[in-house]
Formats: C-alpha cells, structure tokens, sequence
C-alpha cells in the first residue's frame, strides 16, 4: 500500500531531475563539456517564475487559472532560454578553442556568479512560491493520494521530454544537433553551422531547466538563490547514470535518483539517503562505465 | 615534572591573585571616591545589534530598555538610577568577547544582560565567571550555558523542556496517544526536543508509532510523510525550523494526513505559513509567551512596548524585560551591588511574575517556568493554554 504512494512521490521527484538533466547531457553531447551553471539557471527560472506569478500576469489573469500557469511557464523557458544563450556567448564561446578544462572552470565561475547575483538582488531569505497549480487530491483514498501538482509535474516532464525526442529526431536542427554530437569537425565540412547549432542546444537546455524550476517551485513552495545547486548536482549524476550525452539515458536515470531517494527516506534512513543515491551511482558505472543507456566511446589519440 | 611545574603554577595563582586584589582595591578606591558611579548601578549589555541575528538582539535591547526606564522612573534600586551600558557584538562570537571584557573591565558593570545565541553566551560567560560578575541570559536554550559558572544564570526554558512538554500537551490537553516523530538529524536543537519528547510520552502512556527523519535544506518531505500516515498517528511532532516545517506541514495536508502537527519555538515566524495559511490549521508549537495571553502582566506589558516602538512585541523583546526586571529584583533583595550576595539574591529568585510566566531560579541556574502553546488559525498565532513547569495545563485549551 505504502509502496504505491511511494512510487507517486519518487517519479514526480524523478521527472524534475529528469528534466535538469537532459540539459546536461544535450550540452555533453554537442559541446563535451559539465556546464555546471546549468543547475543555477534551474534557480533563475524558478525567480521567474515566481516574479511573472505575483507581480505581472496576476494583473491579467487569476493566479491558478490555466491561462497564467502557462504564461508563467512560457515566460520562465523564454527568459531562461536567452540567459543561456547569453552564458554561452559571453562565457563559452571566446574559450571554444581552449583546452575543456578552461571551459569548465569557467562554468564554475558562471554558477557561482548567478547564485551571489541571485543572493544581491532575490535576497538570501527563502521566499514562498505562488500557488499557480492547486493541490487539490485528483485521486484520494487510504492508501494513496495523488494531488493535481503532481499529475501536473509528471504530464508537463514527460510532454517536454517527448517533444524534445520530436525536435531531435524529426527536425533539421535536430538532425543537424545529432551530427555535431557524432562529429564536430564533419559536421561543420557538411556545411552545418556548428555555433547556431550549440547556440540553439542552450536555448532548448535552459528553457528545459527553466520549466524544471517552476515544477520544483510549485512543488516544494521555498526557493532560494543557492536552491539549484543540489538538485543541479543530483540531476547531474543523474545524467552520468543514464549515460552522458544519451537523451533517453537522463531521462531514466532522473526517475531512478528520484525514485532511489524517496525509497531510502520512506524507510527512515534519510541520513543515508545521499550516501546511498551516490552509492548506486559508483555502483552502476563499476559495472557499465558509460552509464546505462550510454555507448562506449573509444577515444582516438 | 611535576613538582617544579606545580609550583610555578601555584606561583603563578598566588601572583596574579594578587595583582587582581591589588587593582581591585585600587579601582574600588577610584570607584567609590567620587564621580557619578556612586549615584548609578551600571548595568552592561551584550547584543547583536547587528548582523546575522540583528533582530533579535534589537529586541531584547528593547525589552531590556524599557524595563529599566520603567525601574527608573519608579524610583530605580537601592535610591539609585540604574545605568544600562550596551556593547554591540555584530553577532560575531569574538566580538562578544571583546564586548564582555570591556562592560567587566573598564564600565565596571555589576552585572550582565545577553546573549541571545547560546555561542555567544557561552563566548562571553567564561570571563564574567572569572570576575565574579553575575550574567543573565534572556534567551540562550542550549543546556551548557549555565554549566559555564555558577555566576551564569538563565531564564528562558532549556531545550528539553519544550520536548517534555510538548508530549504532556499532546497526551493530556489534546488526548493522543499514538504519536509520530519527524526529527531534523543536523540540528542538536531538533534532536534534544525530539527525544525528551519521544521519552515523556512514552512513558507518560503513550506509543511512538513511527520514528522518521529529514536533514537541513530538504525540501521533499512525501517519503517520510507516508511511512507516518501508514503508522497512522493521531498526532505529529515536528521540531524543527520554519524553513522545512512550512514546507513539511504543507506536504503532510496535501496527503491527506489531517491529524495535529505540534513543534517548538523554532516555527516562530511570520514566513512560516505564507502562501497556504488553511493547511496550518489544527498545528500548536510551544514559546515563551504570546501577545494575546489575557494575563495582565502581559497585557501591560505589551501596551507599554508598543507605547514606546509602535510595534508588537516578540518573544525576545519579552524575555529581554523579565531578564533586567529580575536582576533589579534581585539588587532590591540583596540590598548591595556585591558580587557574591547579588549571585546568592539571583539563585533565590522565586514565582517572579515576569511576563513569560512565573519565574523560579532552580539549582543548575535555569529557568523554571511555564510554557505557552500557540494554536494556528488562518495562519495566525493565537494563544492557545500555558503549561507550568511539570506538565500541568495552567489554563484551559483556548
């Protein structure tokens, strides 16, 4: 009976993680590198969201009403899809030529620099999120409840997840993403812009984290400027799980940190929660080092 | 080794004892020859005026200011004014320090009032038991303060008692018996309430159905909230801070878990219900007083402070007044500023009627005294019933 209810709370936690972590491994894939201000930009859209909820589309629609639950959504993907268009045109693509490791220093330092931003002009203290879905129970009974936030968080996760399946595998620059993942340097002798395809990679990334932060936001209705590093960290190992660079393989391995988590605390043991999460993770990649889903890649020399 | 060591050490005692007897005897020379010193008892202060925990101690300032203003029109102690010298410590525990040597080595301040944050008393009590210069606390809970020196004394409630009493309350005002426990792991507060709780209870005739546990920053309650509601208690107790239990409490509605959820003076904040004040209904926590208790010592109290600052007082602001009013009680009984007999007037102190209850100094130099549980309507605190110190309701459940 517990296990049902269980399953409901792990998979809604997962589909967040899921969706922070296809940003991850889109970017891995195009560009080889951790951008690891990719949780921060999941702290931003959250800020967005919470901004575009209170103060402006209040003035044009009831909060709650499904007309401002999408405008927030829109709202929150545009301006995070810009911010990581701007991040990786200022920050990545001057060291584009550099060594990986200056590249991935620097997205360290553009992590760091979006949480103090965030803490100067959001403030430090915790700040409670406007309830733009109602957590109304949908299903209601003894053993299992299932509340209206979370049908949400699970239909709009998996609904991203498949369009994004549709844009890389059906479209032009999906099609021309794929080929640059494979091989950069004949994707650009087929004529492939390679920037405008990196550059559209972090649109479509950020504004999947930007979603992701108004799902996490309605959810768990505290955010705060340094909220996106732990849940940037989890979707991060949750992308190596499945197999870094493997759109399926974030996907899965989301569910499975999600679902990992809420079992090992379900059984009392949150202390060892993340100690167990990792360990599985450590575990996974001893056995399959490419992760789950991810295909070994044998590097030339 | 031993010997030689043992006597440099005694050498050591033997003179610095007596360079402090000799700059005693020469500042009490210089004290007592004159000067507005003969005509004023000199109160020192320590609190965080500033930083990280600027509000409560511009709180206990207040409460603190505004007793002995009252003290002083009335006529102060022993025909003299009272004289309140306040340091500000940042909230830095070395500036605490820094605070406490100057009011005890240049002001001369017969006694101390702070700190709020039990790091900071516990920075600043050391050098105050070394001079011999009896400290109060208004609101340091953490149980070691007081074991610094018996110059340290307290009166606010320690850690504990909040857990103790929180179970007497569930078992006795509110009539549960299968309790569930939810503990924040990474905060000694949290863990302290949860097992004098889990203690009392059980053996007070009830059953601890379920044992979970979260840590600081989570925000994902749902795991540990369904293995408590398939316990099924009839009620919950969650010690924890604001920032998780705003966000524990609203998981737990949102389950369907409708029982009470009771915590300690850690969910004392405006932030803590904002957003979805309904789902806090049926949920009570314990503190040090409430603004709407009908008792008039509160009552007075809270007209007078929002007379001077046009602003409600909290519970910081209240303790910060008991804690001046009963150093000035205990000079009156002791009769002199001397160290040892103001110490020994302190230990004495007895049902103080101070506005967070009727205070008794017992043999550790805590507090014991009642407790207020407030009630949560509509995401507002009211008063819901004060419970003395073993356990007995001394109001009925509002």
């Amino acid at each position: 009976m517990q296990i049902l209810q269980q399953l409901v709370n792990g998979i809604s936690l997962g589909a967040i993680y899921a969706l922070i972590a296809l940003g991850y491994t889109m970017i891995y894939g195009v560009l080889r590198f951790i951008n690891f201000a990719h949780g921060d930009v999941f702290m931003v859209g959250s800020y967005v969201g919470y901004y575009a909820a209170t103060y402006w589309v209040s003035h044009f629609f009831p909060v709650g009403s499904l007309e401002s639950t999408v405008l927030v959504f829109l709202i929150s993907m545009s301006v995070c899809a810009a911010l990581g268009a701007s991040i990786e045109f200022l920050a990545y693509r001057p060291l584009r030529s550099r060594p990986k490791l200056t590249v991935l220093i620097t997205a360290i330092g553009v992590s760091l620099f979006l949480e103090y931003t965030g803490q100067l002009f959001f403030g430090p203290n915790p700040r409670g999120f406007p309830p733009i879905i109602s957590n109304k129970a949908v299903i209601h009974s003894s053993s299992i409840t299932i509340n209206m936030i979370q049908v949400v968080v699970i239909t709009v996760s998996l609904g991203l997840m498949l369009l994004l399946r549709v844009i890389v595998m059906r479209t032009k620059i999906g099609t021309a993403m794929r080929a640059v993942s494979f091989n950069q340097q004949a994707a650009s002798l087929m004529g492939i812009n390679i920037s405008r395809v990196i550059t559209f990679t972090f649109i479509i990334g950020s504004a999947l984290a930007g979603a992701g932060g108004v799902l996490y936001g309605t959810m768990y209705p505290s955010i705060e400027p340094l909220m996106g590093i732990l849940p940037g960290l989890k979707a991060f190992v949750a992308a190596v799980l499945g197999g870094i660079g493997n759109i399926p393989g974030a996907a899965l391995g989301g569910m499975i940190i999600g679902l990992v988590e809420t079992f090992v605390s379900g059984t009392g043991a949150s202390t060892y929660r993340d100690a167990i999460a990792f360990g599985i993770l450590i575990a996974i990649l001893v056995f399959k080092p490419s992760g789950l889903l991810g295909k070994r890649e044998i590097e030339k020399v | 080794m031993t010997f030689p060591l043992d006597s440099i050490l005694r050498f050591r005692t033997l003179a610095v004892c007596s360079i402090v007897a000799c700059s005693a005897a020469f500042f009490v020379s210089c004290k007592t020859s004159g000067g507005p010193a003969g005509s004023e008892i000199i109160v020192g202060e320590y609190a965080s005026l500033t930083g990280g925990t600027a509000t409560f101690g511009q709180s206990v300032h207040n409460g603190d200011v505004l007793a002995v203003d009252e003290i002083n029109a009335s006529g102060g102690v022993l025909g003299k004014k009272i004289n309140l010298v306040t340091e500000d410590d940042q909230s830095k525990t070395e500036e605490a320090v820094a605070s406490v040597q100057k009011l005890v080595n240049s002001d001369k301040a017969i006694a101390l009032l702070g700190e709020v944050a039990s790091s900071r008393s516990m920075a600043g009590a050391p050098i105050a038991q070394q001079a011999h210069v009896p400290m109060i606390t208004p609101a340091s809970t953490n149980e070691d303060v007081t074991k610094k020196g018996d110059y340290i004394f307290r009166i606010c409630f320690i850690d504990p008692f909040q857990g103790k009493t929180m179970a007497h309350f569930a078992l006795g005002s509110l009539g549960k018996k299968r309790a569930a426990v939810l503990t924040d792991v990474k905060q000694d507060y949290s863990v302290g309430l949860d097992e004098a709780f889990k203690h009392t209870f059980s053996t007070a005739g009830g059953t601890i159905v379920s044992e979970q546990s979260y840590s600081t920053g989570d925000k994902d309650f749902h795991a540990p909230l369904t293995s408590i509601r398939a316990a099924n208690p009839d009620v919950i107790f969650v010690p924890g801070y604001y920032t998780e239990v705003s966000l524990i409490v609203r998981q737990a509605r949102e389950l369907g878990i409708e029982c009470p959820i009771l915590g300690g003076d850690g969910w004392d904040s405006p932030e803590l219900t904002k957003g979805e004040e309904q789902q806090f209904n049926n949920t009570f926590f314990s503190n040090h007083y409430a603004t709407e208790d009908p008792d008039s010592t509160v009552q007075n109290f809270v007209k007078k402070y929002q007379d001077k600052y046009h602003a409600v007082p909290d519970a910081m602001a209240a303790l910060g007044y008991d804690a001046a009013r009963i150093l000035a009680d205990a000079i009156k009984r002791a009769g002199s500023t001397d160290s040892s007999a103001l110490r020994k007037a302190i230990a004495e102190t007895k049902d103080f009627p101070g506005v967070t209850g009727h205070i008794t100094i017992d043999e550790n130099r805590n507090a014991s005294k009642p407790l207020t549980i407030i009630k949560i309507v509509d995401g507002k605190f009211h008063f819901a019933q004060r419970i003395g110190p073993n356990g007995e309701a001394l109001t009925p459940l509002k």
